[in-house]
Parts: structure tokens; sequence; C-alpha cells
């Protein structure tokens, strides 16, 4: 179907980028494979969420502490971010100047930051209603779970300022490309498990 | 030069992924917004609902596995789609596990912590 050759699951750089193409194929093999041990971490805090759910002794549950419409605010600047960040790898695959990758990769930090600080928003005003974690089993649960969703965001928005630096200061060398092929990886992944998110607590809490 | 001169088949291999990312961004937005929108504007019987979310959001993770993270089911390159499967499999053992054990628990001496 596509003449450049596949090392690696994600988009491949291609001919154009031979020493980065080179690179990449162990580089994003050992990404993935951490990646999936951080997917389990995720899929046992659900398992945990999920069990404690019965477990608000006597406090407030899901239904009074969640708001739908800002579960979805935070869903649609997560998704966007995912998408612009395709736009970043399509530019850093295609073309030769920084500006239109350093534009793609700046609106995704912008939509990364928009989300951590609603996010940061609805704590604050969870935390006001006497939803702090040491409440209950529920609670504990919860902010195990999601906290950790905003604390890899967190780490990937600083990782992408750390590789805007380099940009500007090494320009596209291959420790670049490489860099940014994994970070895409894992801002695409960490949108996956915000899916998980919204499905099963935000949606599975308010409905 | 803001493009690099881009041969006959490397063109039509952008188009391709322009249009995996486009076609990525309309289904997950597509699956997004049915959950919400049923959950914000119905009401429907809550287990039905339960059950589109489910059914969408596990959809959803596939768009996102096939369009963003561009896993397939190609024969080149299995043992990520290998590496991927097996993570799956422990997270079936565990998750489903710790969802047996434990209601099972609360179902003999803890009623109470079963919605």
């Amino acid at each position: 179907m596509s003449s450049t050759p596949i090392r690696h699951p994600g988009l491949n750089l291609g001919h154009a980028h031979a020493e980065a193409h080179e690179a990449s194929e162990s580089l994003v093999f050992g990404f993935w494979v951490f990646m999936m041990s951080d997917l389990i971490i995720f899929g046992l805090l659900f398992a945990t969420y999920v069990t404690m759910l019965g477990g608000t002794a006597g406090g407030t549950g899901p239904g009074e502490l969640f708001e739908l419409k800002s579960a979805f605010i935070e869903t649609s600047l997560l998704l966007v971010s995912s998408f612009t960040f395709g736009m970043a790898s399509l530019a850093l695959k295609y073309r030769t100047d920084r500006k239109v990758l350093v534009g793609w990769l700046v609106v995704t930090l912008l939509l990364g930051l928009a989300f951590l600080g609603h996010e940061f928003h609805d704590f604050h005003k969870m935390f006001s209603e006497g939803g702090v974690p040491s409440r209950s089993g529920f609670l504990s649960a919860f902010f195990a779970l999601v906290p950790l969703h905003g604390l890899h965001v967190t780490g990937a928005s600083i990782w992408l300022i750390a590789l805007l630096g380099q940009i500007a200061v090494h320009g596209l060398d291959t420790q670049t490309k490489t860099g940014l092929m994994r970070l895409a990886i894992l801002w695409h992944f960490l949108d996956v498990v915000w899916i998980g998110i919204f499905s099963l607590v935000y949606l599975g809490g308010t409905a | 030069m803001s493009h690099r001169q881009l041969s006959d088949e490397e063109a039509r291999e952008k188009a391709q992924e322009l249009r995996s990312y486009c076609w990525g961004f309309g289904l997950a937005a597509v699956l997004t917004l049915i959950p919400f929108g049923l959950a914000a504007f119905t009401q429907i019987a809550a287990a039905t609902l339960y059950w589109i979310i489910g059914v969408c959001g596990v959809i959803q993770i596939g768009v996102h596995f096939r369009f963003f993270l561009h896993i397939t089911l190609a024969r080149n390159k299995r043992e990520d789609l290998q590496l991927i499967l097996f993570t799956v499999l422990i997270l079936a053992i565990m998750v489903g596990g710790t969802l047996w054990i434990l209601f099972n628990l609360y179902y003999r001496m803890m009623p109470s912590m079963i919605l």
C-alpha cells in the first residue's frame, strides 16, 4: 500500500529521514513496551475504582460530585489535541521547515495545558464540596485514577516543552525526531486512557 | 522552500495519512458525542445507557488505535500487535480476577457495597 518500509508501529518517517527512521525501530518498540506496562497500571486502577463504587461511606457519591459539562469540555480539548499532534507528526514527516511543525506543537501544548487547568479547577471544586481523597474508599480510588492521568498529561506537556527547546537549539536532528515520535505515542495513548475515564467515571457516574 | 519535494508516491502516502487522521478525528468525535448527548439530553433507561456508553467507548478506543496510533492487523511488524494483545490478556486476567473476587466477597459479606 505505501512505499515507506514499516519499521515500527505508528507513523513511519521513511526514506527522507533515513537516520531517524533506522534509530526509531528499537526506540519506538521499547516505548511501546513501557506504554503497555503503563496501561496495566491504569487498567488495575480502573478495576479498583469499580470495586470501590459502593464505598462512599455516607459521603458524596459520583452523582453529586461530577459535572457532565466539564467532563465534555475536557474530552473535547484532549481529542482536538490528539488531532493537532497528528498534524504535527505529518509536518515532521513531510516538511523541511520547522514553522508548521512548531505551530502545531504549540497548539497541542496549549490544548494540553487548557485540559490541565480545567481538571485542576474540577478537583478544586470537589475539594470545596468535601470530596477529598481521605473521605471514603470511593474518593481514594477516584483520586488514585484520574489525577494519575493528569500527572501523565503534565509530564507529557513538560516533555513537549523540552522538545520545543531541543528544536530551537539543535534543530530537527535525529534525537529530536525520535523524541517527537515517542511523545506522539504517549500523547495519543493518554487520550485512549481518557476514553476509559470519561466513559466509566464521568458518564457512568452521572448517568 | 517549505515543502520538501515529494515524489508522487510520497504525495499519495501523505494524502492517505492525512485522510486517516481526519477520519479518526471525525469518528472519535461522533463516538464521543453520542454517549454525552444521550446522557445529557435524554431520559433512557440506565441499563441501556450503560451499554451504549460501553460500546461507544470500546469502538472509540479501536478508532484511536487504528487512526492515531496506526496499529493495524497488517502482516508486517506482528510483534507489536502481539505485545498489545499480550497486554490485553494480562489485563483481562488481572482486572477480571479482581472484579470477580471482590464482588463475590461483597455478595457474601458486604451486600451494601453492591450498587
